[in-house]
């Protein structure tokens, strides 16, 4: 009598387990999730000409190692996986389709380069990966129409260009305008988007444009050109190396324009300071991010916590280059994506998280700047702040701005 | 390869030269066709997908190794070539919509007259010289697509987009296998051409003008010509490589074809074996696999392997991978006659 | 006239380190008959040494001695235990291992030093000289330190009884041989040497591009097209080419419209091309007459 009750009930509890599967705790996965992991691909260039980008890469290794030693997502760990490009197209694809063919990723986040990106734009979508928070600011990555699975995330180039064409429009309209740019996709985005912000005005008002290559040595010749060009305003669309080049030979010349400088090449450690802080008083550009070189940042409170965190995890990282703040920041959206995509860890709800984000704040962002999507706006970051430089931090001389589209 | 006792001077001479292949070569070459094709069959898309570019790039470098392993004179400018290939095909199936399979002869035939047309002013150049020049071509390229007055065909510096074809006839293969075949095919093509032309009285102009210049002219090969047209040559079928690439890649863009490309082929070249035809593939694998080997070597500084390994196989391998087989097959024949 | 003052200067500095990387690339070519590829990233390693060293204290001018004297003893290691391996087989199988050193190079200094740009000071004082604005102080010092080096060079060439022996082991190893000489120490020297000059250029070039693991890259391009439009057998028209290439493209950039900066670079190349065309060997070389 008591072996057959017994038997029932086990029997009946055995089947009830197996009706719901083993682990019930755990969520829906798609490839690359598990119980114990989620699988991130990525690709930057490490090597190559754009090869000063790679910290970006190593930032957000070192970021999700901090996760990982705090206990991972969910009680799962970070395996990211990042391929160097070498800012080569064909070799992104390749890297691209052994991540998502052979690592079988969950989804792709933060690959890195604007022709490298568009090399694999259509693949990523034909396949229905997440291709999450591209580290380029190209206007072509918030379409969710025609490309559901592709999202930016730090302010679009001709947005910010924008910026500085409505501040000409409203406080210099007779001013002439000098331009040097990178002869990439990522130059000609900020000269389109700019031209396009002064509208009519552009024919008259830009008086002298000055490409430049990456492999040339130094921008000296452009800049001798541009302001014999007799402009009284010179945007500077320049990366890094030479922003300092371009900053200086424009002091040492004795021009003294309204400069307006990009976004990209805002680091007071990696830009100003080689090209010398007195050169640089007067430089306006606009800004998303704290610069953790910046004296204003000393006491605050995601600056010491981004500090302990490249002392601990990230000790052979560059503390002047904003490129390690940048990292860290755009990990952290990341974070809080599969935060709280929590046990469904399936792409479509990876993205689904990613297109709803309302008024979010991560650490490094400037007061009053959030991130916000929805199923219409794939431009996580849209708003910046003008800042100007006073020789010793940017200081911020406007309020939060957001471009219409 | 030694012939059997008893044949003539003729069939030993041609035996030699590679001008007849002998039954050992032509089991070789048909035991290699079975392998290469049957390979997509064991593996997933995404590595035939890196063997295309394998066959892709193996025929860029035959392209190379014609004008520089056959023909003495030196480039750093193929990249150049195959840009130019890879553009042909973008725009034809992109703006004019014309199916991938009429790209590969048009792509060829734009460059066997670009080629031509270059190696004209190079005639003048010797080594180092011409060096520079094909150096100075490479380098101007990105720029010279990147040009705004070609920006309606060329895309400037976004690119162009290309869709990959499907299997005809409704087959049932993946996009990727197809590929895989097609180009697999076009190679079996290509390299016969090749060996046919260099084994001919054309062959032996174009190696006479590699080996002794001077001598040649004297006996009265006309070295202008010859070496303009295997310029041509050699720049069509570094195109139809462009063309292929750019269809397996399904995107263009100036900065795809910067110097390191020349580099990359030239340095494929050298390793798989110059001034041979089966070399070529080699270097094929070499370009596609060697990178990729150095970056699981070490994450930290993966050129430096790189580096390091092209230097080795420089000490070990000096006549390129294919020699370095010859050579070791050669000892074994040997090793088993004497035993 | 601004302009053209300005673009000049600029072009004449510039040419400087292009002349400067010339005689480098001279140098190793006289003592060894080759071209080495690897010759801007040595230098740029170079430059990272000097780096080093300046940042733990050590005065410039100490720097730079010290730097030329590491750089020296790297290029004969290098050239003894790398290159010699493969000398003598083929010109292909010695460019491969010259394409490996550079990427070892470049790679290293990446990991090293990291990517970020990195100032390097100029030994030359910040004021412009007689108050000018179209060139500054630094930019002239490039182009004394140069023309000094060249003499150097050229003294040493002919009138050092190393300098011939080691003309002589470049042109003809066999012969030279016969005579005495130590042809294989010789072609180290020639690489110590050059390694030496690369590593003045380095240092002279930085200052006003930035240090960074990527900067001699086309510099070295330069340095070719100079050498050899000046003519490569040539010390003192290769230093020629090196200033006639850097006028030539800051001129050509400013002035010819349809060229602009888009297009200098291929401009430049392929007026180089059509000097060659016209005149093989360069405006200043000697022609070499292969007899059968």
């Amino acid at each position: 009598m008591q072996n057959r009750r017994t038997f029932v009930v086990t029997a009946a509890a055995l089947a009830i387990a197996l009706a719901y599967g083993p682990a019930g705790a755990a969520g829906k996965y798609g490839p690359g999730a598990s119980d114990t992991e989620i699988k991130i691909g990525n690709t930057n260039p490490y090597s190559g000409p754009a090869s000063a980008y790679g910290t970006i890469g190593k930032s957000i290794s070192a970021y999700w190692k901090m996760v990982n030693a705090n206990g991972g997502i969910n009680g799962r760990k970070i395996n990211f996986i990042s391929q160097d490009d070498s800012y080569s197209p064909p070799k992104t694809v390749e890297k691209i389709r052994k991540l998502v063919e052979q690592e079988q990723v969950l989804f792709i986040f933060q690959s890195l380069g604007t022709p490298t990106n568009s090399a694999i734009h259509k693949y990523m979508n034909a396949k229905k990966v997440p291709h999450l928070f591209v580290a380029t600011g190209a206007g072509k990555w918030g379409q969710p129409k025609k490309y559901p699975w592709t999202m930016g995330w730090q302010p679009a180039y001709p947005g910010e260009a924008k910026i500085y064409a409505s501040y000409l429009l409203n406080n210099k309209p007779d001013s002439k305008v000098a331009i040097l740019y990178q002869n990439d996709d990522y130059g000609k985005d900020y000269l389109n988007g700019f031209l396009k912000g002064l509208g009519s005005k552009a024919k008259t008002m830009v008086v002298a444009k000055e490409p430049y290559e990456t492999a040339d040595p130094t921008v000296e010749p452009q800049i001798i050109k541009l302001k014999a060009s007799g402009a009284d305003v010179f945007f500077n669309i320049t990366t890094p190396k030479f922003a300092a080049q371009a900053i200086r030979k424009v002091h040492d010349l004795g021009w003294k324009p309204l400069h307006f400088l990009n976004n990209v090449s805002t680091s007071v450690g990696g830009v100003l300071k080689p090209a010398g802080l007195d050169k640089s008083v007067g430089l306006i550009t606009t800004g998303y991010l704290k610069d953790p070189t910046d004296p204003q940042w000393a006491n605050d409170a995601d600056f010491k916590a981004w500090t302990a965190w490249m002392n601990k995890y990230y000790p052979d990282g560059d503390k002047n280059s904003s490129f390690n703040a940048y990292g860290y920041a755009v990990a952290s959206t990341m974070h809080e994506v599969l935060k709280r995509a929590g046990d469904n860890l399936t792409r479509a709800n990876i993205m689904k998280v990613a297109s709803n984000l309302k008024g979010l704040k991560v650490p490094l962002l400037l007061p009053g700047i959030t991130i916000d999507t929805s199923p219409t706006d794939f431009y996580p970051i849209e708003c910046a702040k003008l800042q100007k430089f006073d020789g010793k931090k940017w200081a911020l001389v406007s309020d939060v701005i957001c471009p219409k589209r | 390869m030694s012939a059997p006792a008893g044949t003539n001077m003729r069939d030993q001479a041609a035996l030699a030269s590679g001008a007849r292949l002998s039954n050992q070569q032509i089991v070789g070459i048909a035991a290699a066709v079975l392998v290469g094709l049957s390979l997509p069959l064991f593996v997933s898309d995404y590595r035939t997908f890196q063997f295309t570019l394998v066959v892709v790039y193996a025929i860029a470098v035959l392209g190379l190794n014609i004008l520089t392993g056959f023909n003495g004179q030196f480039s750093l400018g193929h990249s150049a070539f195959y840009a130019l290939g890879a553009y042909t095909a973008a725009i034809m199936m992109d703006q004019w919509g014309i199916a991938y399979y009429w790209t590969l002869p048009a792509a060829g035939m734009v460059c066997l007259v670009a080629g031509f047309l270059f190696g004209l002013p190079a005639l003048r150049l010797e080594g180092l010289y011409l060096a520079l020049a094909t150096f100075a071509l490479s380098i101007a390229t990105p720029q010279i697509l990147k040009y705004d007055h070609f920006e309606k065909w060329t895309g400037g510096v976004q690119g162009v987009v290309i869709t990959k074809p499907d299997a005809p006839f409704g087959l049932e293969i993946s996009q990727d296998n197809w590929l895989y075949y097609f180009a697999f095919v076009v190679m079996i093509l290509l390299f016969f051409c090749a060996w046919n032309l260099l084994r001919g009285r054309t062959g032996r102009a174009i190696k006479a003008i590699r080996d002794n210049p001077i001598a040649a002219s004297a006996m009265g090969v006309n070295t202008a010509l010859y070496k303009s047209l295997t310029f041509g040559v050699s720049a069509l079928y570094t195109g139809v490589a462009g063309a292929l690439g750019a269809i397996a890649i399904q995107f263009v863009a100036p900065d795809s074809f910067t110097f390191f490309l020349s580099v990359a082929i030239l340095v494929g070249m050298v390793i798989g074996g110059i001034g041979s035809i089966p070399g070529a593939i080699f270097g094929g694998i070499v370009i596609v696999f060697i990178p990729n080997l150095a970056e699981n070597i070490s994450k930290a500084a993966p050129w430096a392997v790189y580096g390091a390994l092209l230097i080795l196989f420089m000490y070990f391998m000096p006549l390129g991978i294919w020699g370095f087989i010859r050579m070791g097959y050669a000892r074994l024949m040997r090793r088993l006659k004497a035993s | 006239m601004e302009l053209f003052l300005q673009q000049t200067f600029s072009g004449l500095a510039f040419g400087g380190v292009y002349a400067c990387m010339a005689l480098a690339v001279v140098m190793i070519y006289q003592a060894t008959d080759h071209l080495n590829f690897a010759q801007g990233e040595m230098a740029m390693f170079s430059t990272y040494i000097a780096f080093t060293l300046i940042t733990l204290g050590v005065p410039y001018w100490w720097t730079f001695l010290l730097t030329m004297v590491i750089s020296f003893v790297g290029g004969v290691l290098v050239e003894r235990i790398i290159v010699r391996p493969v000398e003598g087989t083929s010109v292909l199988n010695e460019v491969i291992v010259f394409i490996g050193l550079l990427t070892i190079f470049n790679s290293l200094a990446g990991w090293i030093w990291e990517y970020t740009i990195k100032p390097f000071p100029s030994p030359f004082p910040e004021e412009p000289v007689f108050g000018n604005k179209f060139v500054s102080t630094h930019d002239l010092g490039v182009i004394g330190v140069t023309l000094v080096v060249l003499s150097g060079v050229f003294l040493f060439f002919r009138f050092t009884p190393v300098g011939l022996a080691m003309r002589a082991a470049a042109q003809d190893p066999a012969s030279a041989r016969l005579v005495g000489i130590r042809v294989g120490w010789m072609l180290a020297l020639g690489w110590g040497l050059a390694a030496a000059i690369g590593a003045v250029a380095g240092m002279m070039v930085a200052p006003i591009v930035f240090l960074e693991p990527n900067m001699m890259g086309s510099i070295l391009l330069y340095g070719f097209a100079g050498a050899l439009l000046g003519g490569i057998t040539n010390p003192a028209g290769a230093v020629f080419g090196g200033f006639t290439v850097g006028v030539l493209e800051n001129l050509v950039g400013a002035y010819v419209p349809f060229i602009g900066s888009e297009l200098k670079l291929s401009f430049a190349l392929v007026l180089i091309i059509a000097v060659l065309v016209f005149r093989p060997s360069g405006l200043f070389g000697y022609v070499v007459v292969k007899r059968v």
